[in-house]
């Protein structure tokens, strides 16, 4: 064994390890030390191209150039991937592909992008996403919402209008759902009251004597209610509030009882403890264009009224 | 015998040393220029240290390993920007001590979620993430809601961070400093010997978590993650300026 192993040794290092353990020498294999030289000059290569070394308090820039818009003037800088990512947003495949379609729907009227099947379809694609990320958390992916929390928004009723003018203006600014808790207000038989009327109002059995005395609380000085939700109990949209002779429920959770009971006090306790929910306001996240994209999405997830 | 190959082979101490001694050249000559070029911190007003609320609730961030599952950090892709928004500044973290860049997203990048969602939904998704969003795999952290907020050693916690480079204000020159580089209002919230009024303050006139009555972790957590992300008002610089720092 060892001697056929001196017979056939290339070279050794000379190391001699416990009297007569050594070390072979052979040569790299070649195609390592192409690669090796290869990735030598591809440093070379790249020291030229781009920003690399530190030189005092700079550094060298490469030779690589990128151009792109700036305030209407047209900027170019050297090379590094904030430049490359600003010319990828102006002039990128995507971009560009996006941009035709975009131009299109920014300068459409409402009425235009709503019968024009091709603005549509690209509303809808890009309105998915611009949900997806944006309005999904609260409103749900589907625009379900969570009863009591953040309302539905593909029931085709709106607290705070549904045309798209009116949801454009809901996404851009934002807003502020209150109604005040009348726990203090009123008592627990007048509590009981009003709402047996609320439920009448959506023609749901209840007991006509106490809605008789519900109708005064709602309609009169001792609740108020009609103030927000006016004589009709249709709602109003200037301030949001909910229309109550529907059977859409967007805070009390009526569907979700078993009972007249179970109902009767999903509605006493949004009376009791008020309402207050937020909004958030998406002009400054937001631009112009995605908000515009985003109010007809909205308004075709309701059905479009 | 003669310094050579072999002398360093047979002694593993010098060679552990030696080794360490040739990677970690390619680590220096990467990292210290960073500290000494102007540019490596863009130039950009707005961006603050945290209030004591806010660092509170970093802190309970770290402390329950957010970062694990979210970045802090919007590289400048496209995709990105039109999911996150804008990219990450480094001036952004210039006062993060330990920065939350992370590098694995379970979830979504946390970077400019401040002022995103509104606090109700923060405190029902950190409460019960599923009751939200169906979908979600986030855990639930409903403790924040019942654990009263400890803040004892903010100042401390505010101390140890001046030793590594925040500028909160101890003394009244370091208060002055800040009051002309923040201004006055901003100066008061960096001050460390108006820790814990400051802290009840911000969480009394913003009540975070919807409950009045109690000061809870969920109070600073939800500070620190509205704040996230919105020091800097964008708008106010050219497309390109940002570019220029690179
Ligand atoms: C933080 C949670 C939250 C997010 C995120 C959110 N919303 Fe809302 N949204 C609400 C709440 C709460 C209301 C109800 C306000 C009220 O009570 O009047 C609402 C109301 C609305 C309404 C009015 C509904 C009506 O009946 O009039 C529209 C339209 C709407 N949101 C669209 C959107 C869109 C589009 C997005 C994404 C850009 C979005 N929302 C993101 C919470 C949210
Ligand atoms: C200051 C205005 C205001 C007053 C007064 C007011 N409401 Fe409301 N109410 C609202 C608003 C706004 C909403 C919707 C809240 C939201 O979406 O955030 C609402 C919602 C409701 C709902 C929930 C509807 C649903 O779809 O789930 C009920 C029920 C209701 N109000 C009943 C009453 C009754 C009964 C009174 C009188 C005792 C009353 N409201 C007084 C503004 C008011
Ligand atoms: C196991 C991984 C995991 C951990 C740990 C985790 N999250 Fe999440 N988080 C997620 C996922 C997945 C989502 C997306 C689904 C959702 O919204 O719940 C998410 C979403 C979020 C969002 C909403 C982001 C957006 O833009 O919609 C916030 C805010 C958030 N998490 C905060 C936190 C905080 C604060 C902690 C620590 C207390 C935390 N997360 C811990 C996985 C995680």
């Amino acid at each position: 064994m060892t001697d056929k192993q001196t017979d056939n040794a290339v070279q050794t290092t000379g190391h001699a390890w416990d009297g007569d353990l050594q070390e072979f020498n052979n040569p790299l294999p070649r195609w390592w030390i192409w690669a090796f030289y290869a990735s030598v000059a591809f440093a070379l290569i790249y020291w030229i191209l781009y920003p690399v070394w530190p030189v005092g308090h700079d550094y060298t820039k490469g030779v690589l150039t990128v151009s792109y818009e700036s305030n209407g003037k047209t900027v170019t800088q050297h090379w590094n991937t904030r430049a490359k990512y600003i010319e990828d947003m102006q002039t990128g495949e995507e971009s560009l592909k996006q941009k035709a379609y975009l131009d299109k729907v920014v300068n459409a009227s409402y009425a235009a992008i709503l019968s024009d099947p091709d603005m549509m379809a690209f509303t809808r694609s890009i309105g998915k996403g611009l949900f997806g990320d944006n309005c999904a958390a609260c409103h749900g992916s589907g625009g379900n919402g969570v009863i009591g929390k953040f309302p539905n928004l593909v029931d085709d009723s709106w607290l705070w209008g549904g045309t798209v003018e009116d949801i454009h203006a809901t996404i851009s600014d934002g807003h502020r759902g209150f109604m005040p808790a009348f726990r203090e207000t009123l008592n627990d038989e007048e509590l009981e009251q009003v709402a047996n009327y609320v439920l009448s109002l959506s023609g749901q059995a209840v007991d006509k004597e106490q809605v008789a005395a519900g109708d005064k609380i709602f309609n009169g000085q001792k609740g108020g209610c009609h103030y927000c939700h006016t004589h009709q109990a249709k709602g109003m949209k200037s301030v949001g509030s909910a229309n109550l002779t529907d059977a859409i429920w967007s805070i009390a959770d009526v569907p979700d009882a078993s009972d007249p009971k179970g109902k009767l006090e999903a509605v006493e306790q949004v009376i009791r403890n008020g309402v207050q929910r937020r909004m958030p306001a998406w002009r400054d996240r937001l631009t112009p264009e995605q908000i515009k994209l985003l109010a007809v999405y909205v308004h075709e997830l309701g059905g479009g009224k | 015998m003669k310094f050579s190959h072999e002398s360093i082979e047979i002694n593993a101490g010098l060679l552990i040393v030696l080794t360490l001694v040739a990677i970690s050249i390619g680590g220096l000559v990467e990292i210290v220029p960073l500290f000494y070029i102007p540019g490596t911190i863009e130039k950009v007003d707005g961006v603050r240290p945290y209030t004591p609320l806010e660092q509170a609730g970093r802190d309970i961030y770290t402390r329950e390993g957010c970062y694990l599952c979210h970045s802090q950090m919007i590289r400048p892709f496209r995709d990105e920007k039109l999911r996150f928004g804008h990219y990450s500044l480094a001036a952004e973290s210039q006062y993060d001590h330990p920065f939350q860049w992370g590098s694995k997203r379970t979830g979504p990048d946390l970077a400019r979620v401040g002022k995103k969602y509104s606090n109700a939904w923060h405190v029902q998704h950190l409460k019960a993430p599923r009751s939200v969003v169906p979908e979600s795999i986030m855990p639930n952290y409903p403790w924040l809601l019942e654990n009263t907020l400890n803040y004892s050693d903010m100042a401390d916690r505010m101390r140890a961070l001046k030793k590594v480079g925040v500028p909160y204000s101890e003394t009244s020159a370091e208060y002055q400093a800040n009051v002309e580089k923040f201004g006055k209002a901003k100066a008061d919230l960096f001050n460390i010997n108006l820790a814990d009024e400051n802290l009840l303050a911000q969480a009394r006139a913003e009540n975070f978590d919807g409950d009045r009555s109690r000061l809870t972790e969920m109070d600073a957590l939800v500070a620190y993650l509205q704040v996230l992300g919105t020091m800097v008002d964008f708008s106010q610089y050219d497309e390109g300026y940002f570019a220029e720092f690179r």
